[in-house]
């Protein structure tokens, strides 16, 4: 009954999201203060893992096709698939889920717990848009950021084929560009969509009706990841029956 | 001027406002006291409309809040100033960035226009040189004075005060109450402030209401209560020694 209530207030809080919008030239500055926050902020990590996760995947790869008869532009292909269709966008979104869910959540919550959002409710402000809101918005930029993942994962997978002495350069690329299919992006970038309106509000809705002190809104930070983590890998299987199935 | 008739809230089976009746004057200080637990908060937020009483009415010069329409609360919100126990400043923000925030949402002024007003109430609450500077980085005393800037930028009608100068020394505190009291005669606002101090009943109190489990035990002025011998309201005012013999010395004079 509770998970049932908590589902019935979460979709009631994104309609409120919705409702009666705080003035442009302010949300403007929002949204551009929480692009820099989310995205921009967090594009060091994405590089970061994406890269080592490419070169991983095609160590792994090249080390299971042992075959003589199995060509080595197969390390390119699969390492292009495995970062398209998994690694860049489930991958990066949890790691997105841990670091900027508990962002979100912890914020919301200390204005919760100090009541500023009470503050905001009394002069008359949607808090839900005006907290919320721009965070969906800034989100949107998140395929961007999957973009770069996708990129930098199957460069760093080059780079550990063609340095590691796993595949020559041109086999890996050669292999990049087998059975190309676009519709793997298409399907790669609207998961990410999916996600990113997961990420910004899951955890808002935790750190918005959280309930106490200092401590509870680190319990919130952690069962908001939890919960993201949860409802993302969820999505992830259905969207993936729904699309490629 | 806002009037309270018979209002009545519950929370499940907990009942915790039973038939309030009351008036704020306007350009009055009224205080609202009582132990914890006697309704006091709860009372405070059904009177700034975040929460709305199962019974009875509340009346803001003349209009029902109940009888409002979402546009014309959001309107009545917007003549109301709030100071919370914790000021509320927003943390991401100046002190100049929070005193114009609701200028920011709710006028269409210009910002030379805004600078302006925001400029004139720190002035007007002692705070010259803090307008860049963050919550985190000024004192309690002077993020309370922020709050109240805050809360009459906008020419609030009604100012609300949530234990306005619990956490700070005895000397900001009568500062504050001073401050508050001097603004809501300037501005002629119906003032009501929720307050635990018994120096700001003494001090400031024009107009005291004592709840106790959820019902109006009294209500009077801070002379009033000198001289009143209802047990509840002498019990919880006149618990310290101090202020027993602050009582006493006071009767005495006026015999």
């Amino acid at each position: 009954m509770n998970y049932l209530e908590a589902i019935g207030k979460y979709f009631i809080m994104i309609r409120e999201v919705f409702k009666k919008p705080t003035k442009w030239p302010i949300m403007r500055t929002l949204i551009l203060k929480e692009i820099d926050e989310l995205i921009y902020g967090s594009m060091g990590i994405i590089i970061f893992i994406s890269f080592f996760i490419g070169g991983v995947v095609t160590i792994q790869t090249a080390l299971n096709l042992n075959s003589p008869f199995l060509p080595k532009s197969l390390i390119g292909f699969a390492t292009r698939q495995s970062v398209i269709l998994e690694f860049a966008p489930t991958f990066t979104s949890i790691i997105m889920a841990g670091k900027v869910g508990s962002y979100i959540t912890s914020s919301i919550g200390t204005m919760r717990v100090t009541e500023q959002i009470d503050a905001l409710d009394v002069m008359g402000v949607n808090s839900l848009n005006y907290l919320v809101f721009p965070k969906i918005i800034a989100m949107l930029m998140y395929p961007f950021a999957v973009a770069i993942s996708m990129f930098v994962g199957i460069l760093g997978g080059w780079v550990a084929a063609v340095f590691g002495g796993y595949a020559p350069s041109g086999e890996f690329i050669k292999g990049l560009q087998l059975d190309f299919d676009s519709f793997h992006v298409t399907y790669a970038f609207i998961k990410t969509i999916v996600f990113s309106f997961v990420i910004a509000t899951l955890p808002s809705y935790h750190g918005f009706y959280m309930k106490g002190g200092a401590l509870e809104v680190g319990k919130a930070s952690t069962t908001s990841f939890v919960w993201t983590s949860v409802v993302i890998i969820i999505l992830n299987y259905v969207l993936t029956q729904l699309l490629l199935g | 001027m806002i009037e309270v008739d018979n209002i009545h809230k519950s929370f499940g089976d907990n009942h915790v406002l039973k038939g309030i009746s009351t008036r704020f004057e306007q350009g009055k200080t009224n205080l609202i006291i009582g132990q914890s637990g006697s309704g006091k908060t709860v009372f405070l937020k059904c009177l700034l409309g975040l929460f709305e009483p199962e019974e009875g009415k509340i009346c803001y010069n003349g209009r029902v809040y109940s009888d409002l329409t979402m546009n014309e609360k959001r309107d009545l919100r917007q003549e109301m100033g709030m100071v919370f126990q914790g000021s509320a400043l927003f943390d991401s923000m100046t002190v100049e960035g929070n005193v114009m925030f609701p200028l920011e949402m709710f006028t269409k002024q210009s910002k030379a226009e805004m600078q302006e007003r925001v400029d004139f109430v720190l002035k007007r609450v002692n705070l010259i040189d803090a307008h860049t500077r963050y919550p985190s980085e000024i004192s309690g005393g002077m993020q309370k004075r922020v709050a109240i800037a805050r809360a009459i930028v906008m020419n609030p009608k009604y100012l609300f005060c949530d234990e306005p100068n619990s956490g700070l020394d005895p000397k900001t505190a009568i500062l504050i109450d001073n401050l508050i009291q001097e603004i809501t005669q300037e501005y002629n606002i119906t003032t009501i402030i929720n307050t635990h101090d018994m120096n700001s009943v003494m001090e400031i109190g024009e107009k005291i209401l004592f709840l106790k489990d959820g019902y109006k035990e009294w209500e009077g002025t801070n002379k009033e209560i000198f001289k009143t011998d209802n047990k509840a309201v002498t019990d919880f005012v006149y618990s310290s020694e101090l202020f027993k013999k602050v009582r006493q010395m006071y009767l005495e004079e006026r015999n």
